[in-house]
């Protein structure tokens, strides 16, 4: 069962903003939602509760024959910095302008 | 190369376009002169792509996705930007913060989605093609709610780069027209390898389609005739596949029994996913401006409620959950676990059968606002996702319909056999046209 405070704080986590007025809605649905994904309780083929979720993707990428694919570190034709920052909504000095961090 | 530019001016009485290009312009190639719509998801260079949400209003890509770049560099003429579900969270272009599609079949109906604006201005006649993209049906659902032929191709054959990434395991750019050998002629342009996306392989697409199927062996899935499936839309696809038979094909019952927790591992997947992906929507390097006098994380939550739509808000919070300690056991690894033996249901069924066929969709084209609750949105993908979490090549063909409105059926095959796909959709058009 999640609680509207469960919510609240998820909401926190991935900085969507959350009105309280919102909260009662928002946990109704994720109860509905959360109770039919309860069904990947009956997934079988590995112990999935105890198995590490690292053992899980190295695995898979065994068996789907994975590789990194990575080029040479050397300099190439791109964007230029007039560009690359165009769409930002704050720029100062060619530079992107953020809120402050600390 | 000469230039030379098209008059465009369709009659959108459907909602289908975000942007039109009243006078695109156009080279040489196999595809000169061609109008194609592209989905607002898919960067174009110079033209603004908001992905139908508000977060990014007024964006303009600096670039072309690869795809882009490939249809004009055969002569295609970029018609305009299309409507679609919010970032591609939806099945029915309802979750557009700039208003829903219409059905051009029925006003009162949605397209589909989440490429719903593109399946409405093929389906319309406004352009000859269009593209899409596919997380876990989003062009064979609007395909076949239109009644229009899409493809999903094989996870890798398409390059994602300049794809806006919503679920990028599991998403991929397609083709879409009227008909099989247009869908075959786009895919021809849009497939091959892209040093840019390293999940890109090297596997062009160089095929004219061919109706002779005399031999092939579907497999038809219980699943996709069992419940929560319209017997209607049922019965009409068995015809279908009825009529594959008069052609020299065989069909084999078969059983998918990982579709059991497939849709719930889709969902697990995709919302996981979307949460990392959409972290980037902070207001600062594009869409509508951080507040900078703020504090970090107030200024990014101020913008990200403004800016994204309740879906997108509801699926980054369920990504969040998912991912987050305690839970991940629980949710996103049983989830990989579930995915990894839908591959393998797929690859056991693939030694005895060239294609599995069944109903694209369980229902026709529902009303617009019928399905105000979201799981029961949700459950309306059961017979797409599958497909996005094996990364096989799917199709939705037109294969009849029911109270008037299409049905579409989808034809699935092994990895990198799109060929084979589309060719089995050929054969079924050809048999039936008038």
């Amino acid at each position: 069962m999640v609680t509207e405070k469960d919510v609240e704080h998820i909401g926190e986590l991935a900085d969507i903003g959350i009105d309280t007025a919102e909260l009662a809605t928002f946990t109704g649905q994720f109860n509905a939602i959360v109770e039919y994904f309860d069904v990947l309780d009956r997934v079988q083929g590995d112990d999935a509760v105890t198995r590490d979720l690292y053992n899980v993707l190295r695995d898979d990428a065994v068996t789907r024959d994975l590789y990194n694919v990575l080029r040479d570190d050397v300099v190439e034709p791109s964007l230029s910095q007039d560009e690359a920052t165009r769409n930002a909504g704050a720029r100062e000095d060619g530079f992107i302008k953020a809120p402050r961090v600390m | 190369m000469a230039v030379h530019t098209i008059n465009f001016e369709p009659d959108d009485r459907y909602n289908a376009f975000l942007k039109v290009c009243a006078k695109p312009s156009h080279g040489e190639g196999k595809l000169v002169g061609i109008a194609i719509a592209v989905k607002d998801n898919i960067s174009t260079q110079g033209i603004e792509t908001t992905c139908a949400s508000k977060i990014l209003k007024g964006y303009v890509p600096p670039y072309d996705a690869h795809a882009v770049g490939l249809i004009k560099n055969a002569g295609a003429a970029v018609a305009g930007k299309t409507n679609m579900d919010e970032f591609g969270m939806g099945t029915s272009t309802e979750n557009s913060a700039f208003g829903p599609t219409l059905n051009p079949r029925d006003t009162g109906r949605v397209p589909g989605g989440s490429s719903g604006g593109s399946a409405a201005v093929v389906a319309a006649g406004m352009v000859r093609m269009a593209l899409g993209t596919d997380t876990g049906g989003s062009i064979r659902c609007p395909a076949a709610f239109c009644g229009i032929v899409g493809l999903k191709p094989t996870y890798g054959r398409v390059s994602r780069y300049g794809l806006i990434a919503y679920a990028n395991s599991l998403e991929t750019i397609g083709p879409m027209a009227t008909n099989v050998a247009d869908v075959s002629l786009l895919m021809s342009v849009i497939a091959g390898h892209d040093r840019k996306d390293t999940t890109s392989h090297d596997k062009p697409y160089d095929h004219t389609p061919s109706g002779d199927i005399n031999g092939l062996r579907i497999g038809v899935p219980e699943e996709y005739f069992g419940k929560g499936v319209d017997p209607e839309v049922a019965a009409v696809v068995r015809r279908a596949i009825g009529r594959l038979e008069d052609l020299g094909a065989s069909t084999v019952p078969c059983s998918i029994p990982s579709m059991e927790y497939a849709l719930a591992a889709y969902y697990v997947i995709c919302t996981s996913e979307a949460s990392s992906n959409l972290a980037r929507f902070d207001g600062v390097r594009y869409g509508p401006a951080a507040d900078t006098r703020k504090s970090w994380h107030a200024a990014y939550q101020d913008v990200r409620k403004q800016g994204f739509g309740p879906e997108v808000r509801r699926r980054i919070m369920l990504g969040t959950f998912a991912l987050s300690s305690g839970y991940y056991g629980k949710y996103y690894a049983k989830a990989q676990i579930a995915r990894e033996n839908v591959r393998k249901d797929f690859a056991r069924l693939f030694q005895d059968v060239d294609v599995l066929c069944g109903p694209t969709m369980p229902m026709i084209a529902f009303k617009l606002g019928e399905k105000s609750d979201p799981l029961s949105m949700y459950l309306s993908d059961i017979l797409t996702v599958p497909v996005n979490l094996a990364g096989i090549p799917a199709i939705s063909v037109p294969c009849g319909k029911v109270q008037g409105m299409p049905v579409g059926l989808q034809v699935m095959g092994r990895p990198f056999e799109d060929e084979r796909v589309i060719d089995v959709a050929y054969a079924y058009e050809q048999a039936v046209k008038p």
